[in-house]
């Protein structure tokens, strides 16, 4: 806490200065759950909340625990089944921010969230896609939010998931896959974007106090870097209380 | 015609070694009791179905009674991992545990063919994930209309379906509010359905509000009445989810012994979920949940 802010702080308002206000948000569990819930409270009173467990305009009076909580539908527009949610809105096109995490990213924006090591005699198996793969594939925009460790930073991701770019270049357009491809990378260090055309991860600004050898070192491949490199705006005294003070997790969450 | 009977009878009658069972509820309504009382039974061999198999389905591996898991998401919802499904996964202790893996859009779909009586479903999902490689049910199809390729995943048809909800009669017809999940299409797509819900209302109860339900009796082959029969999770209107409990389950299932030491004090060593409650008192009464009504709407014509 050496700047007055958390690591997970400034990921979170960092996160949350992204969304445009009105967009439509396809929230997921953890860090983006705060963050989209901040921005709602912050400078995008009018963004609307979508969890893939079919709340519609959620606005929870507390954090939610999980993307199914009961806070989540008290005080909804509307609640759908998950075929619903699923087919008329993430794949017909009506989701303009996807969130994800993961376990690992490689250079061309993929993740993976399913295994470590081989897929039949895993070394860890993680819990696997839930709505990701989706996400990445159907929603307007994506942003993936995650700390940056070398472990979690190979050159290729031992199983992809989640697609971004696959091989880098034009190979995801080739492909034909639906949506543009993820936009950027919130890490605990800085964010990172992708170059126009290789499509591989450009660090483009370093969070206070970070600097560009540590990423480097927590990186599997040589890391290309913006110029100039941007420092990230730290959060703001507004952003940090609302955190502090609405958003705190209730007893005995995670 | 009454339906009603104890879960003792339902689970003995409807579920039999072998089956593929889905119990459903995506964080909301997970079926716990039910599936308490399969381990009670001493269920084996059986095929589990649900998106997130969550803290339900680590029971039930490591009570043995599983040899597949389907599912699309499987942890324990921001806390960790599920350490009896890893460690069937990993080592095959304490018995092998196959698995076939979807993502949650695949999952839904699959059940949705099922409860339509369709082979399969499309979807835009899958293309360059590595799921496919891995998983060879998931396929690719050419519209015939268009030429486009898409992906798809077959039908589902599990023997049974075990569905908790807020409430039904005694036939089965039954009403949910909250989230829903994939509750309808688990249902339609079973052979079988078990109703579990926290009341047994009267029929009229039912006539007046008729928007509200799932399931027509005449889709349910048995419904049981079990107050707080999906704790640790919750039943919006009823209780809040034991987000504690959660917690704890992470130290609780950490090791084999810990698993085993909480179905000999949670499960077999309990009669049934009457006991459960007795012991869960206080619990029950920090979880129930405040008023929160909506205005009733005119169904007049």
């Amino acid at each position: 806490m050496k700047n007055g802010f958390s690591t997970n702080e400034i990921m979170i308002t960092t996160a949350a200065r992204m969304l445009r206000d009105a967009e439509v948000v396809f929230v997921g569990i953890g860090i983006p759950n705060v963050a989209v819930n901040l921005a709602r409270r912050t400078r995008c009173p009018n963004l609307v909340l979508i969890y893939e467990s079919g709340a519609i305009g959620a606005r929870p009076e507390r954090l939610p625990v999980s993307i199914g909580d009961p806070a989540l539908v008290t005080g909804a527009l509307g609640v759908c089944s998950m075929p619903e949610v699923f087919q008329y809105y993430l794949q017909r096109g009506f989701i303009d921010v996807g969130f994800l995490g993961a376990a690992q990213i490689d250079r061309f924006g993929n993740l993976n969230s399913t295994v470590i090591g081989d897929y039949t005699r895993p070394k860890v198996r993680l819990p696997g896609s839930g709505g990701a793969c989706e996400i990445a594939l159907l929603a307007r925009r994506v942003l993936i939010v995650m700390n940056h460790r070398r472990r979690a930073f190979p050159e290729r991701v031992d199983f992809v998931t989640s697609p971004g770019y696959l091989g880098g270049g034009d190979e995801r357009e080739r492909q034909r896959l639906p949506g543009a491809g993820p936009e950027a990378v919130i890490t605990d260090l800085g964010v990172l974007g992708f170059s126009a055309d290789t499509h591989e991860l450009v660090l483009e600004s370093l969070h206070p106090g970070a600097t560009v050898e540590q990423v480097q070192q927590e990186t599997g491949w040589k890391l290309r870097v913006a110029a100039p490199l941007k420092q990230t705006e730290p959060p703001s005294a507004e952003e940090l209380r609302v955190l502090r003070e609405e958003l705190t997790l209730p007893s005995g969450a995670a | 015609m009454s339906k009603r009977m104890t879960m003792k009878e339902a689970m003995g009658r409807f579920v039999r070694d072998g089956d593929t069972v889905v119990m459903e509820g995506f964080t909301h309504l997970i079926p716990f009791a039910a599936g308490h009382e399969l381990i009670r039974q001493r269920r084996k061999n059986l095929t589990l179905v649900r998106l997130t198999p969550d803290l339900l389905f680590d029971q039930m591996i490591a009570a043995a009674c599983a040899r597949k898991v389907i599912f699309s998401w499987a942890g324990n919802p921001g806390v960790g991992p599920l350490y009896a499904f890893r460690q069937a996964v990993e080592r095959g202790e304490p018995i092998p545990l196959e698995i076939e893996e979807y993502s949650h859009f695949g999952m839904v779909l699959r059940l949705q063919a099922g409860a339509a009586n369709l082979p399969f479903l499309p979807t835009r999902t899958f293309g360059g994930s590595d799921l496919p490689r891995v998983n060879p049910r998931i396929k690719q199809v050419t519209c015939p209309y268009t030429g486009e390729e898409l992906w798809c995943v077959p039908a589902l048809r599990p023997d049974v379906a075990i569905v908790h909800a807020q409430r039904a009669d005694e036939d089965g017809n039954t009403q949910v509010w909250g989230l829903v999940g994939v509750h309808k299409e688990a249902a339609f797509a079973s052979e079988r359905v078990v109703v579990v819900v926290e009341e047994i209302v009267p029929r009229e109860l039912i006539r007046r509000d008729p928007n509200r339900t799932l399931l027509p009796g005449f889709r349910v082959d048995a419904v049981v009445e079990e107050p707080f029969g999906a704790h640790p999770s919750y039943v919006q209107g009823y209780y809040d989810r034991d987000n504690e409990f959660y917690v704890r389950w992470d130290e609780i299932s950490r090791e084999p012994a810990g698993l085993d030491r909480y179905l000999e004090e949670w499960v077999y060593g309990l009669s049934g979920r009457q006991e459960y409650r007795n012991r869960m008192r206080a619990t029950y009464e920090r979880l129930r949940a405040r008023s929160v009504p909506c205005e009733p709407v005119n169904y007049g014509f």
